[in-house]
This record gives structure tokens, C-alpha cells and sequence, in this order.
């Protein structure tokens, strides 16, 4: 089972901040499972846009990269505290 | 490391004091301290202010800009708090202090942090009005401050 979060302004494109799913067998990148997202969110383009940054296991990572079925894989819009 | 995230109200200026106590001996102690505005940037009342955070990633992505705040000026110590959760105006969201043995490198190494963690650091921020709410994205200006110290690290990489 792959877990996803989401957070920010996701949350309000998706039904639950964290998902979790086994994933298709086609979906074997980062950037597959943002295009599986869209697919399953009623063509929602959000989960494409490039200013929302993945973290794979804790990390923020370098896109396209290769998923497993055992990641966790947060989606970051742009962030800023303070 | 001196980073943390807190759920409940904190009280600056206790926490200076015990900052103080543990760096005693510092000649310099630089803090600055955040508060919840009460008007949105579009002038708009904020009632609320929810802040998200990715623990633990939010927490060792802070304590990296503190290491690295540390390698370009002489601190001898660093604080950082910051709030999650949800918070009401003219509460304290972030406070973060430096001691040094100078002035100059307590003022730097502080005003640095403070840019990190307008900009960088893994935080997500929604505005609650009387009328509706909005997820607020970090302004130009902070982008502008930030980069700020781009020279300052390449100067000190290179020497």
C-alpha cells in the first residue's frame, strides 16, 4: 500500500488528507500518479502543477522519480511560514 | 537541535528569558517574534489562522537552515519556535533567537532564519475571515528577502 497527503490548498481537491492505495500497475512514477490523480479527481489539473512539490519517505525529491508500493508520498504547494 | 513546533500559545518573552539563561556568557543576543496580523494583505479581518506542518520534515528542514545559518555566521546558539495549529490574532506564531559574541552576526544569522521560514520552510497557512477562508502563498517580498543572502553564501562558500 502506497500512503499519500496531501496538504495546503489540496485538501480542498481531495476527499482526505491521506490516501492510501495499492497502486495500479501502470503507475510506476511520480509523474503517473500525478496524471492517475487527475483521472480520478474529475480531470482536476492541480495535482500537474509544478509548484506542488513531492516528498518520497520524508524527503522532497527531484521529479519524474520511480514509486514503490511501500512510499509515502506527500504533494507540497508552495509553503511559507513565519 | 533548538527547533520546535508547538500546538498551544507560547509566551515570548519567557521564552527569551530562559534563551538568555542558557546562553549566558554570549555578549549578543538578537531575537525576533512573529505575531498573528489582524488584517489579511487584501485588508480583509482575519478571525483565524490555521498552519499546517509535515512532521518531521518540517523540523529537520528548519534545523538545516539552522546548521547552515551557523556556518556563516558565529552563533553560539540557536532558538527557533514556531506554532501549528490554530491560532487568533496578536498571538505569537514564531520566535526565533540567536546568541553571539558580536552584535552583527546574532542580527544576520536571525534575519536569515527568519526569510528561511517565510519562504522555504514547510508550513501552509489558511486565513479564516468572517465571510470564507484562503491558503496564503509566501508574497514577492519574502521571495526578495530571501534572496538577499544568496551573495552572502556564495562569498562565504568561496573564501
Amino acid at each position: 500500500m502506497v500512503k499519500l497527503l496531501f496538504f495546503g490548498k489540496l485538501i480542498d481537491h481531495v476527499a482526505d488528507m491521506q490516501m492510501d492505495m495499492s497502486l495500479p500497475q501502470h503507475v510506476e512514477t511520480t509523474a503517473d500518479l500525478r496524471l492517475w490523480l487527475k483521472t480520478h479527481h474529475d480531470q482536476d489539473e492541480v495535482f500537474l502543477d509544478p509548484s506542488i512539490r513531492l516528498a518520497q519517505n520524508n524527503a522532497i525529491i527531484a521529479e519524474p522519480a520511480k514509486i514503490s508500493d511501500k512510499d509515502e508520498i506527500a504533494f507540497l504547494p508552495p509553503v511559507g511560514g513565519g | 537541535m533548538p527547533v520546535t513546533l508547538l500546538k498551544t500559545p507560547f509566551n515570548a518573552a519567557e521564552v527569551l528569558q530562559e534563551f538568555t539563561k542558557e546562553a549566558s556568557g554570549a555578549g549578543a543576543i538578537v531575537s525576533f517574534t512573529g505575531l498573528v496580523r489582524a488584517t489579511s494583505t487584501a485588508g480583509e479581518r482575519i478571525t483565524e489562522l490555521h498552519l499546517q506542518a509535515y512532521p518531521p520534515l518540517t523540523e529537520t528542514s528548519i534545523e538545516r537552515a539552522v546548521q547552515k545559518a551557523q556556518t556563516l555566521w558565529t552563533l553560539d546558539a540557536v532558538t527557533v519556535l514556531h506554532r501549528i495549529g490554530d491560532m487568533v490574532p496578536d498571538e505569537a506564531i514564531v520566535f526565533v533567537a540567536a546568541a553571539a559574541k558580536h552584535r552583527r552576526d546574532a542580527f544576520e544569522g536571525v534575519d536569515y532564519l527568519m526569510d528561511y521560514l517565510k519562504t522555504e520552510a514547510i508550513f501552509w497557512k489558511k486565513e479564516a475571515y468572517a465571510d470564507g477562508a484562503a491558503w496564503i502563498e509566501p508574497r514577492g517580498q519574502d521571495y526578495t528577502d530571501k534572496a538577499r543572502w544568496a551573495h552572502t553564501s556564495s562569498k562565504l562558500e568561496l573564501s
